[in-house]
């Protein structure tokens, strides 16, 4: 245990601060990954996502492609494209938005397919647009599971920075690798604590956001 | 190919390397969430807490996790079992909340019907319960054994060897094809496990597709 009260020390350590390899920065650096390539992701999948609830079309393309995406191993995906272009933010940006894509899509078509169809087909026989429908009542409706995914791949895609900095000097887990290769137990254990502690407060976080999304009536009629 | 040509005995190596990790995590996994969800199941406030519980695990990323666990538990960070624990950490907390649900969606009457019948409650747990919850527990390991044999490759970054060898190994050497032979084993291995998961479900339900359509929920 007394592993777990160096690794405290290290983080609590006013040298580990502060500066371009300061701890600050680090939990900075790997937030903005995160937000970045949840993001850049976000732009393309959500919309595809509503347009694929909302038409009802394509969904086996979803089903498949979270499939799948599960099945390739994240690592392999990352080396590659370090392999490709090269050690910079590019190719774990690019690894971390593909991480992001079907979880984003997916709470996005399920949140809007979601919706009751007959609060839908009242919304449509009152006379609303499609877009109106799509934006006034199936949006609301479905922002729990849509925010549902968009917490799924900010987990995913906070929990995979820690690999990127295996091909890159990205975010918290430089301190995982320095220590590993160093064979410093402390800086390694302390680099896994800073990652755990950044990706629960953001799950938490997330959660509350999720269900501040909720209907505040109270209870929806099923 | 020239690649895989003149590595095969190391890639089949990986791989044997590889299943004896990620089988004994996945068992290890379906064994503990079974007893968690049936626990959730049955006394569902308690279940609220241990299913809270699991989703919290499941937010530890898994390579600080894999970091972590060798000191909680005394084991050396580079063995075998601080691989498989935590893969059947995230299993487990993965699984949990399926096995829950693959038990309330076994029909209460046919329950009732059983003890009706006279079975004790250990023969309507392993003959009524259980086989009843297969299919929609069997979709839950699915999920967790795609996901597990994924997971495994991270254990080259410590140094606990498996087919993820290949993608460090390919990095580091710059061999495109090492990295691609080893996301491609990864991938097979995933689909035909998955794919005797798949025949088993069959074996071990054979009331299911025999019975004719409408008949069956």
């Amino acid at each position: 245990m007394s592993l777990f009260a160096d690794a405290l020390a290290w983080i609590a350590d006013g040298a580990h601060w502060g500066g371009p390899g300061g701890i600050d920065h680090r939990i900075l650096q790997h937030l903005a990954v995160t937000f970045a390539a949840v993001g850049v992701a976000a732009v393309v999948a959500v919309p595809l996502g509503v347009l694929i609830g909302h038409t009802g079309r394509g969904r086996l393309v979803v089903v498949a492609l979270a499939g799948a995406v599960r099945a390739v191993p994240t690592l392999g995906l990352l080396t590659l494209l370090g392999l490709a272009l090269g050690i910079g933010i590019e190719a774990p940006l690019l690894a971390l938005v593909a991480l992001a894509f079907p979880s984003l899509l997916a709470g996005a078509y399920a949140g809007v397919e979601s919706a009751d169809r007959a609060a839908v087909d009242a919304a449509r026989s009152v006379g609303m647009s499609e877009w109106q429908l799509v934006t006034r009542v199936e949006l609301p409706l479905g922002a729990d599971v849509l925010l549902g995914g968009v917490r799924a791949a900010t987990l995913q895609v906070v929990a995979t920075a820690t690999l990127a900095a295996y091909i890159s000097d990205t975010g918290l887990g430089r301190y995982l690798f320095a220590g590993l290769k160093a064979r410093q137990y402390d800086e390694m254990l302390a680099g896994a604590l800073l990652v755990a502690a950044l990706a629960l407060l953001l799950d938490l976080a997330l959660a509350a956001l999720q269900r501040a999304s909720r209907p505040s009536t109270g209870k929806v009629p099923s | 190919m020239t690649w895989l040509d003149a590595n095969r005995e190391y890639v089949l190596d990986m791989l044997v390397q590889h299943l004896r990790l990620s089988v004994p995590a996945i068992l290890a996994s379906v064994l503990l969430a079974v007893v968690l969800g049936r626990v959730a199941w049955r006394w569902p406030r308690a279940g609220t807490v241990v299913l809270g519980a699991a989703s919290l695990l499941y937010s530890v990323p898994a390579l600080p996790l894999l970091i972590v666990i060798p000191v909680l538990l005394g084991i050396p960070l580079r063995s075998g079992l601080t691989l498989i624990v935590a893969l059947a950490v995230y299993g487990t907390a993965l699984l949990a909340g399926t096995a829950a649900d693959a038990f309330r969606s076994v029909d209460p009457h046919v329950r009732e019907a059983a003890e009706a019948m006279g079975y004790s409650r250990a023969g309507v747990l392993w003959r009524v319960d259980l086989p009843l919850a297969v299919p929609v527990l069997l979709s839950g390991v699915r999920v967790i054994t795609v996901s597990t044999v994924s997971l495994v490759t991270i254990g080259a970054l410590v140094g606990i060897p498996s087919l993820g060898n290949l993608l460090t190994d390919g990095f580091q050497r710059d061999i495109h094809a090492e990295i691609v032979t080893g996301v491609v084993a990864t991938m097979l291995l995933a689909v035909v496990l998955d794919g005797l998961l798949v025949v088993l479900g069959r074996v071990v339900t054979p009331w299911r597709g025999t019975v004719p359509t409408g008949v069956t929920t």
